[in-house]
């Protein structure tokens, strides 16, 4: 194969990790031989759609779906009271005065709580007899006034969302009170104060959410194909709710149009599908519209701040005292609960800098909108816009420079504990900015702003600096006080009588290149070419148990699994070698595919040769050892996990006629330790940093004051495209982590956490000599041109 | 997102498309590009029972320029105007050509028409405010004949147009050339619908040294439910003066002043007030320059 030559050219076998090796998963992608939800067609098979809420809150009082099964090619309709399933209910290990576990059905049984909640499943023969079913639902509804924001959400008498949180709040919990914070404030030199709010977003994985469910009746078993981010836990939600034995159900993902958090919890659409399915004994489609995508699925990052930052006369930041709400939408999501975000930003606000006081109060408030599920990042493009704009405010009070105030705050020794009681293993916090700085500086980026200021042009330049922890692990989330802990993962690697390797994983990639990156690290540990290593991932059949891919988890767990599973492959084959080779285990080595004697490098058995002794002449098997190659290995985290960081500088020229942010130039310095893959990386920091500035300038999810959502396309929900994205300068920086078998820290995140805080201050520092100053985004170009014509 | 059912029709030749709609009745709609109608569709927000398809019909593509007119196919697409040489368009509508590149993306540009863009009539589609500008005269072809509307007249309000359910657009006919002209827009996004699209052609006296501005025309699109022409703004060309940034300023202030914009979640009626002010100033500077 022609990719395989490729790769082999790119790295030698033994040496992949480090290199650009081209992703194995494009010949089929870039071909049209990828296999995605939709591709999937088996005969009989029927096609759903669902009869959603016109209301965002209020009592279904009746459903009538006669006229439905009227409907030319309509199959069946189900309700609630139908398909009779169990809902979905996400809970926290937390009293109930910190955090009040709610239900979602999977269709709304009488109480609706956002406008386009499925109400119920239309079967039919084809997606236009389904969706002219829909429409032929007649549904009555006694209509509640909705809540539609947070501030409404917390006002006394305000109507409630969920009859059991009697004040609209699913989580109200103060992770961190330093003893005597207030006497800190009370005494500094100088407080600043920052209040932000970000807009409601969508995450748009570009293949929208879907499924397809088909009882097998010689397996006993319920096969749904599915776009999910977490297949075994789509499968242990799904049996409970259809009371089937957890081995009767498997989920398979196929190729992924991306998923960016959207798809890592458990939604409601897919079990309707499969009860559906399982009460017809016929497989059924389900593929989400764009319409659906934009206004029923999962949304995020809609968050209020309101924070204060102490500082002591030499710019030391003394304390930092925030309060945050979340406004998590109409139900919590599963398994990570609405807490997501307030627990999220709680645990992690102080950030690179050295917090000495902390107190945050963070609160998830719910919300007659659709529930929100994580967002790459998950609040840290949120708290991390707060901090830097805190700095951005106090370096103007101080009169320093605010890359300067940065440069005295940042943690710069390692292993770090905050105040947070987070310890962070070693980073580059200060060499990263200096070198954005630094490069910002050469390529001339500070003279055209002087340039353009004495032109009467604003150009302004930002930074942010940040860390993002990756890999979590069980200890991580059990500090978090999930009852369902996320953590570990499994790897099975097996090795065939062609001496061609499978390795399992419990990771899935949903657009990351894990068939080349896992691949390349069990190619560097097996010495072996990699065109003979084949991963396989999101079939919860072959692979034993995962908990998929979210928060930057694969390569720092998922990737140690892999490698520590390709050790004990290796071993085994020493040991079978040795056995063989009349020596002993330590006495050979692995190398390019045989496994040879040290002393004599000329007498080795290449790996085909070993295999096939191992499966086809298990005779020849040294007496103490088992027939067969394969072997599982296990990888968990328990400490504190692992940190990358950032730097990102971006700067900004702002068109007064128009309130453009034009954006000049972009740079990203960024530490990930070992990269795997330099071009994989660069790929994940580009494209989060896209994501980043569609939130910091663009994307928005609105509602009216009925609660019916504003942005039912693209027309309206303002992706940018890739003329709005700038080019991306990225420099690299590399402290290995000690935590990963490979010294890989995880990148899935970064690039969307940094963005908005450097643009953020990009756009202020350029709207500097108008006086004001924006703190909310996203930052629309109206905001911009009425800054800047007040200013003249 | 799927359509609701309906019966396609495709005709062979104008008369047969005409003989189709009045057939069908009001439940019949025409199909040209589908760039505008099969979105509106998916939607349901429109649910003809019938499409009369004419993307089939033989002559309507044409791009003819003879010198003093210019005589454009209903089923020309937009990018064929795209790309049109400076021979095709005749001299003085390269106006027409880079407006263009505003239109959407190229694979919408491929496939749109200008008669669609005309009939479906967006308050801010570029076809819609060079008519207008140019006063551009649609033909069209009915049971009862063939009839000329000028654009002035053609553009009712939201989406609606002089046409009849019966009727169909054929040709439009750009009257003069228009060689110091310009259109320029703003929008949050590259090939977004424009917030406040303006053109402007300036009646430019080329003898007299430092180029004298003698008159005008001013559109805008965005601000009204249809595109407009702005008497206030075109009076103060036709003061005259020196082609420059004050006279430029003037007349957007005034196009500023007189209209009356809608506000909505693209921008409140100060921020058009403010874009007008903007794209007036600048499409008349860059109209001079050519
Ligand atoms: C993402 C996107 C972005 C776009 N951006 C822009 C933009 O920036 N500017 C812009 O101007 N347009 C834009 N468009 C619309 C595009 O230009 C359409 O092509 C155009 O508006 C309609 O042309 P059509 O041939 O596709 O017409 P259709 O969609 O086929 O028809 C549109 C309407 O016109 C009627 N119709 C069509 N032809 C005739 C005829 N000959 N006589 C009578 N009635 C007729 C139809 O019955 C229908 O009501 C955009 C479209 C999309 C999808």
């Amino acid at each position: 194969m022609s990719a395989h030559t490729t790769e082999s050219r790119h790295a030698p076998a033994g040496r992949y990790v480090g290199a650009s090796v081209p992703r194995r998963e494009d010949p089929r992608l870039l071909t049209g031989r990828g296999r995605f939800v939709d591709d999937i067609r088996i005969p009989g098979l029927l096609h759903a759609q669902f009869v959603r809420s016109r209301v965002a809150s209020g009592v279904v009082t009746s459903i009538d779906l006669s006229a439905v099964l009227d409907v030319p090619g309509v199959v069946a309709a189900y309700t609630a009271a139908d398909l009779d399933v169990i809902g979905i209910t996400a809970v926290l290990d937390r009293p109930r005065t910190q955090f009040v576990p709610t239900e979602m059905p999977i269709l709304a049984r009488d109480r609706v709580r956002f406008a386009g909640e499925p109400l119920a499943i239309v079967i039919a023969e084809d997606p236009y007899a389904a969706e002219d079913g829909v429409e032929a639902a007649a549904v009555t509804y006694q209509v509640h006034t909705p809540v539609t924001s947070a501030e409404q959400a917390l006002e006394p008498g305000a109507p409630l969302v969920h009859d059991e949180a009697a004040d609209n709040v699913l989580l109200d919990v103060s992770m961190f009170a330093t003893e005597g914070i207030d006497e800190v404030f009370a005494e500094a030199p100088c407080v600043v104060r920052v209040r932000t709010r970000t807009g409601r977003q969508n995450a748009v994985p570009l293949e929208t959410r879907g499924a397809v469910a088909d009882w097998d009746d010689r397996d006993a078993q319920l096969v749904v194909r599915t776009c999910t981010q977490v297949p075994h836990q789509v499968r242990t939600v799904m049996a409970r709710s259809l009371r089937l034995d957890e081995r009767a159900v498997r989920v398979i993902t196929p190729d992924m149009g991306g998923g960016f958090g959207q798809k890592c919890v458990v939604g409601r659409e897919e079990i309707a599908v499969a009860a559906a399915a399982l009460r017809l004994r016929r497989p059924v489609k389900w593929i989400e519209d764009r319409k659906d995508a934009l206004t029923a699925s999962f949304l995020a990052r809609e968050q209020r701040y309101d924070a204060r930052a102490a500082f002591d006369r030499d710019g030391r930041i003394l304390a930092l005292d925030a309060d945050i709400v979340c406004d998590m939408g109409a139900y919590s999501c599963y398994p990570f609960t609405a807490a997501v975000e307030p627990l999220m930003a709680s645990a992690e606000m102080p950030g690179v800098y050295r917090v000495p006081a902390y107190r945050v109060r963070g609160r998830a408030v719910t919300t007659n909108k659709a529930p929100s599920a994580p967002y790459r990042g998950v609040s840290r493009p949120q708290y991390v816009m707060v901090m830097e704009r805190l700095f951005e405010r106090a370096a103007r009070e101080l009169k320093v420079d605010a890359v300067e105030l940065r440069r005295r705050n940042l943690i710069t020794e390692f292993p770090y504990s905050g105040v947070n009681n987070i310890t962070y293993d070693a980073g580059s916090y200060l060499d990263s900015l200096n070198l954005c700085e630094q490069v910002l500086k050469d390529e001339g980026w500070y003279d055209l702003k002087a340039a353009a200021a004495a032109g009467g042009r604003h150009v302004g330049i930002g930074y942010s600096c940040f860390n993002e922890r990756t890999g979590y692990g069980s200890g991580a989330f059990a500090q978090r006080k999930m009852s369902v802990v996320p953590g570990f993962d499994m790897t099975e690697a097996r090795m065939d009588t062609t001496g061609s390797v499978t390795i399992t994983t419990g990771t899935l990639s949903h657009g990351q290149s894990h068939e080349t990156t896992l691949a390349q690290i069990a190619a560097d540990e097996l010495k072996l070419d990699i065109s003979k290593i084949k991963i396989v991932q999101g079939d919860t059949d072959r692979v034993i148990y995962g908990w998929g891919t979210f928060a930057s988890r694969s390569v720092v767990v998922g990737g140690s699994a892999v490698r520590l599973a390709a050790v004990k492959l290796a071993e085994k084959l020493r040991m079978l070698a040795a056995g063989l080779l009349d020596t002993t285990p330590d006495d050979v080595e692995l190398d390019d595919g045989r496994v040879r004697r040290r002393d004599d490098p000329g007498r080795g058995l290449g790996y085909a040769e070993l295999a096939d002794i191992a499966y086809l002449k298990a005779h020849l098997v040294p007496k103490d050892l088992e027939p067969g190659l394969s072997v599982t290995a296990t990888f968990d985290v328990f400490t504190d996990g692992t940190f990358g960081n950032a730097t990102h500088g971006a700067v900004v020229e702002l068109h007064k006629g128009t309130g453009r942010v034009e954006i000049l130039r972009y740079v990203c310095v960024e530490d990930c330790g070992v990269a795997i893959n330099p071009m994989v990386v660069e790929g994940q920091c580009r494209g989060g940093i896209a994501q980043g500035i569609a939130g910091a300038l663009f994307e928005q999810v609105t509602y009216d004051e009925q609660g019916e959502p504003s942005a039912t396309g693209f027309l309206d929900y303002k992706v940018p495209t890739a003329s709005e994205i700038p080019d991306v300068a990225i420099h690299h920086l590399e402290t290995p982590s000690a935590l990963t078998e490979s010294g890989a820290k995880g990148v899935g995140e970064g690039g969307t956490i940094g963005a908005p805080a450097a643009v953020l201050n990009a756009v202020n520092d350029a709207l500097a000599p108008t006086g004001v100053e924006l703190n909310d985004t996203p930052i629309t170009p109206e905001t911009v041109q009425r800054a800047l014509e007040q200013a003249s | 997102m799927k359509p609701a059912a309906f019966t396609y029709h495709r005709a062979r030749d104008v008369a047969g498309a005409i003989r189709l709609l009045a057939e069908l009745g009001d439940e019949a709609k025409i199909i040209a590009g589908g760039q505008s109608l099969v979105a509106m569709m998916n939607y349901r927000l429109a649910r003809p029972a019938h499409l009369v398809d004419i993307g089939r019909i033989g002559g309507l593509d044409h791009l003819r320029g003879d010198g003093s007119t210019l005589r454009i196919g209903a089923l020309t697409t937009h990018h064929a105007v795209e790309v049109a040489t400076d021979a095709w368009l005749g001299r003085g509508f390269t106006l027409l050509r880079d407006a263009m590149a505003w239109v959407g993306h190229l694979p919408i540009r491929t496939r749109g028409t200008v008669g669609g863009s005309l009939a479906h009539a967006d308050a801010t589609a570029e076809w819609c405010l060079l008519a207008v500008l140019l006063d551009a005269e649609i033909v069209a072809s009915g049971p009862r004949g063939t009839r000329t509307i000028a654009a002035g007249d053609f553009f009712h309000g939201f989406y609606t147009t002089a046409l009849a359910a019966d009727e169909m657009i054929t040709e439009v006919v750009f009257p003069r050339p228009a060689p110091h002209s310009a259109l320029l827009e703003f929008a949050e996004r590259r090939g977004d619908f424009a917030i406040v699209s303006a053109a402007v052609d300036l009646d430019v006296d080329e003898h007299r040294a430092g180029r004298a501005v003698r008159g005008g025309r001013v559109a805008l699109g965005g601000v009204a439910p249809v595109p407009v022409r702005v008497p206030e703004a075109e009076a103060v060309l036709a003061e005259g003066g020196q082609a420059g940034p004050d006279l430029f300023r003037r007349c957007a202030a005034a196009a500023a002043a007189a209209i009356d914009p809608p506000g909505d979640g693209n921008g409140s009626a100060d921020y058009r007030r403010a874009l007008t002010q903007t794209l007036i100033e600048d499409a008349c500077a860059k109209a001079v320059s050519r």
